[in-house]
């Protein structure tokens, strides 16, 4: 390493980086960038013209885009809610008893319960979509055998419930990957630590609550910004069970569908490129916000267990 | 070990919601398999019985498999995939490498740089990626699909390999130099086979989210010649809404083949899981 300015100019290193780093660079940072520099254009006259935050003025003051983006924000943050809420103790409790030592059938039950995450949203939604229907009956008839038949209302078409059950259907989809990330932080807690535990006399619950859940919260962060990100970003799902419109009455309009929409147009409205951009400028921020939260408090604060 | 962990009730209490929530994971998907080899009015009559040799019909299929084109989808959705995971392992794996072998200016800074990509959705790009492709006239192509996925996978596979390719031996790769190998071959040849594991994770982490995506299909490449499997199940779906027996088996013929090549890379994805590759 001594003869390091004498070294010649390595260029296999610019050879083997350059590939990923140019397509990257290309196809993601440069769109990524430009998206941000539309959303302070717009065009007037077949030419883009530099406006500065105008189209952000209209985002959040003009009655036409602005009760729509609100509508879509609230959605969003309910969506996350939902995943936060119904996600995560479901995935902690299922990576729990799958750790428990000694259990059989583990690795089916594994296997069987990540299934949903490998679908896609087109099969997901549209799945739900015929189970949930009054038509079919599926819903309504298991529900009666529990004989809770008068319970049953479709919820997706009613505007109360459609946005609520459209997130369960997600956290269906989704909780394999908490139960897996969670499942490994659990086998990873060294025997040690459970052994002085229990020499302590900490077991069963108290064991879990005092001795493992500290020890997992760093994943649990980790989820927690995985699902704020995938939220955040989310429009698969919605688009293929209710459209892009979003129904009924908009009332499962997140952001993800809301960017669609201004960015293709729909039906009477025309596609607005520069609108587009400033909604995905404003995902763009929302998202970096949450990963800034999480590098700066969550990860400073949580540790992973190490020796 | 001390018996009060693992009581009897305490195992029963266990295996129960275990059960349960398979039973939930995988309810959906045997329901609309089952219902899709019945005839019309056994979908409707009794919905979660199975197919009796009386209700046992085809129909759905033969409409799926007359009306659509999925045959042509199924190669567009397999060219792209395969395409797009290729790349994206072969410049992943060779930037891996660069990042870790060697001590560079601008070495954790460029660690950084493809590391952004991560957890900045490639989506929030697409106004500008639509233009651009639409510039270079790649719209309505596979390639455009196939560019699009290489740098959505390139990312988090040059994170993940990067920290295997720590591990791999110095001795090993000196022990080449003094051989005489070149760096590539260094890498083709000695690297490579060793992080075999880690790319076949890699490689079903980058899978899955290409095959399944339906956003940029939707907007990039709609064309009936381009159009994915996703996608167009997403269309016909739409159209046949009322076709129930159609509408069931076309949703069965995607879920299977993701399904099979599930049972088969299962092993492997949940080792990649819980071996700590995604951190």
């Amino acid at each position: 390493m001594a003869a390091a300015p004498k070294r010649p100019f390595r260029w296999h290193i610019v050879v083997f980086l350059a590939p990923a780093v140019l397509v990257y660079t290309a196809i993601m940072i440069l769109p990524l960038a430009g998206t941000l520099q539309l959303s302070l254009f717009r065009n007037i006259e077949q030419a883009q013209v530099f406006v500065g935050f105008e189209n952000f003025r209209r985002l959040f003051g003009d009655p036409n885009w602005s009760v729509n983006f609100w509508n879509a924000l609230r959605n969003n943050v309910w969506f996350f809610i939902i995943h936060m809420v119904v996600q995560n103790p479901i995935g902690v409790l299922l990576a729990a008893l799958l750790s428990s030592p000694r259990l059989r059938f583990s690795a089916f039950y594994r296997t069987a319960i990540f299934v949903p995450t490998i679908l896609s949203f087109v099969i997901v939604g549209f799945a739900w979509k015929l189970i949930l229907s009054p038509l079919w009956g599926v819903a309504p008839n298991l529900m009666d055998i529990v004989g809770l038949k008068s319970l049953f209302t479709p919820w997706l078409g009613k505007e109360q419930y459609a946005l609520t059950t459209l997130s369960l259907i997600s956290v269906w989809q989704f909780v394999g990957i908490p139960m897996m990330l969670i499942y490994a932080a659990l086998l990873s807690i060294p025997e040690e630590v459970i052994e002085a535990a229990e020499c302590d006399g900490i077991t069963g619950m108290s064991q879990f609550w005092k001795i493992k859940l500290p020890l997992i919260l760093p994943s649990i962060g980790i989820i927690s910004i995985l699902t704020f990100v995938g939220n955040f970003n989310a429009f698969d799902l919605i688009y293929t069970a209710q459209g892009a419109l979003a129904g009924p009455n908009y009332s499962t309009d997140i952001l993800g569908t809301f960017l669609y929409r201004a960015f293709f147009g729909f039906q009477l409205q025309v596609g607005d490129p520069n609108m587009g951009a400033a909604i995905a400028t404003m995902m763009f921020l929302i998202i970096l916000g949450g990963v800034c939260v999480y590098l700066f408090l969550v990860q400073t604060r949580l540790r992973r267990y190490q020796f | 070990m001390s018996t009060a962990t693992h009581s009897l009730p305490r195992t029963i209490g266990a295996h129960a919601v275990l059960l349960t929530y398979t039973v939930i994971a995988l309810f959906p998907v045997i329901i609309v398999i089952v219902n899709s080899f019945k005839s019309r009015a056994a979908i409707f009559g009794a919905p979660l019985a199975p197919p009796t040799p009386k209700t046992f019909d085809l129909i759905g299929y033969t409409t799926v498999i007359g009306q659509g084109d999925f045959i042509h989808y199924f190669q567009n959705s397999l060219v792209v995939t395969v395409a797009s995971l290729f790349f994206v392992l072969l410049f992943g794996a060779m930037a891996a490498f660069a990042l870790s072998e060697y001590r560079f200016r601008g070495n954790s800074l460029m660690g950084l740089y493809l590391a952004l990509g991560i957890m900045i959705p490639i989506r929030l790009g697409t106004v500008a990626i639509l233009q651009l492709m639409v510039m270079s006239g790649l719209v309505n192509t596979l390639t455009a699909l196939i560019l699009v996925y290489t740098a959505q996978g390139l990312p988090l596979a040059v994170f993940i390999l990067s920290e295997f390719m720590k591990q791999v031996s110095d001795d090993l790769k000196n022990a080449g130099r003094i051989d005489g190998l070149s760096e590539y071959t260094i890498f083709f040849r000695l690297v490579l086979p060793l992080v075999r594991p880690s790319m076949a994770t890699v490689a079903v982490f980058t899978m899955i989210p290409i095959w399944n995506d339906l956003w940029f299909p939707l907007i990039l490449a709609p064309s009936e010649e381009t159009k994915t499997v996703t996608l167009g199940a997403q269309l016909f779906l739409g159209q046949f809404v009322t076709n129930w027996n159609a509408i069931l088996a076309a949703l069965s013929l995607a879920i299977m083949p993701v399904l099979i090549l599930y049972v088969i890379f299962s092993r492997q994805l949940i080792r990649g899981i819980t071996s700590g590759a995604v951190k």
